[in-house]
């Protein structure tokens, strides 16, 4: 039991959402073009912009532990460099 | 993971897939900064964000009654300032309140009320899906006109809710508040803004946001966004902010499409395009456009 009845935050007892997805995000990553409109709408906050190759904009990049595959990411990218597919 | 957006609200919370309060939830508290206190009203924030014996707050967080949210963060916040007074805490800190519309509009509406006139400083922010969606899709105050819900069923005789939403920006600008604002989730710039705003602001300050349920507006998991756009394109959901009783208009779309556009992508509307509710749709176009106009008078005041 906590003491005092507060609960502190740890990662690792967190669920791992990712089990829920039945369509899997991929990112092109030479159709992306590093905008980061997917970034901010992503309800588990699972996308990260990474580097890519040198010289190149930092592109998005998909954590499956958390990702429960809604398709949001996939529907707001403006090149649609986001594709869903089956799991 | 992202660790610029997961510093106050993490996942591994159980949100539906293609849920819209994260995000919301996620860039208000980015413009809190580290010292905030959250507090939450009773609704799907709340239960999914706490499961044992998980917690997805980073933050001090608390959850007390469905009622009682804004009564909550005003006993924290006069802790605080007494505190302060004394010289035990000398951190800057925030206050913001979390609820959704049932432990808004309905539930927690004397305990805002009260918050609001005793001129905490706290920061209230409301994500509307317009109902009571963690217990299955009942109709709240905010649920808008001609929806078909649990309680108030489409059918034979009935075209689903028949009474107009409440206006709480209205009923929370008549307590004097410094600062009020309506924002959307598709506007995720708009809703930063306006959220830095009320967070600078001292005194109460609300904000109430649109947010899409995708499990009982019944549209897919994907849609979240674009839905969320559609109701300010068709001045559904106008983005406006009332500073000192001053209303200013955020976001007009150029050429306002018909609400059926918005309307036709939910499940909860379906029954509006049949024959006989053919008036009710029509009603609901009067009635948005009036609301618009009305809105956009005051602004040009």
């Amino acid at each position: 039991m906590e003491r005092g009845a507060i609960i502190k935050h740890d990662q690792s007892k967190a669920p791992k959402t990712g089990n829920w997805r039945y369509m899997k995000p991929e990112v092109d990553k030479e159709k992306c073009i590093g905008c980061s409109t997917c970034v901010g709408y992503c309800p588990e906050a699972t996308i990260e912009m990474k580097k890519y190759k040198e010289g190149q904009k930092d592109k998005a990049d998909i954590d499956y532990e958390y990702c429960k595959g809604c398709g949001v990411c996939a529907e707001v990218c403006p090149v649609k460099a986001i594709l869903m597919k089956k799991n | 993971m992202n660790k610029d957006l997961t510093k106050h609200h993490a996942p591994g919370h159980s949100a539906c897939a293609g849920c819209a309060f994260p995000a919301i939830v996620r860039t208000v508290l980015n413009e809190a900064g580290e010292n905030v206190v959250v507090g939450n009203a009773t609704g799907c924030l709340e239960v999914t964000s706490t499961l044992y014996p998980y917690t997805a707050w980073k933050v001090p967080y608390i959850h007390n009654a469905f009622e009682n949210a804004a009564a909550t963060i005003s006993g924290v916040e006069r802790a605080y300032k007494i505190l302060k007074k004394k010289g035990k805490v000398d951190k800057k800190i925030k206050f913001v309140v979390f609820g959704g519309d049932g432990g808004t509009y309905d539930i927690g509406f004397q305990s805002l009320s009260g918050a609001l006139e005793r001129g905490h400083d706290f920061f209230y922010v409301c994500y509307d899906n317009g109902g009571y969606m963690n217990t299955g899709n009942q109709r709240s105050s905010a649920t808008p006109y001609g929806t078909s819900t649990e309680t108030t069923p489409a059918g034979k005789q009935s075209f689903g809710k028949m009474e107009v939403r409440k206006n709480l920006i209205e009923i929370v600008k008549a307590h004097g508040v410094p600062y009020a604002a309506q924002a959307n989730v598709a506007n995720l710039t708009d809703l930063k803004k306006k959220a830095k705003k009320a967070l600078e602001t001292e005194g109460p300050t609300f904000l109430l946001v649109f947010s899409p349920c995708t499990n009982n507006w019944k549209f897919p998991t994907s849609q979240y966004v674009n839905i969320a756009k559609l109701a300010t394109e068709t001045n559904f959901w106008p983005l406006y902010e009332i500073e000192n009783g001053k209303y200013k208009i955020t976001y007009e779309p150029n050429s306002p499409k018909p609400v059926a556009e918005f309307l036709k992508t939910q499940g909860r509307f379906k029954h509006l395009f049949s024959e006989k509710n053919k008036p009710v749709l029509e009603q609901i176009q009067r009635m948005i456009n009036e609301e618009f106009a009305r809105i956009a008078r005051l602004a040009e005041e």
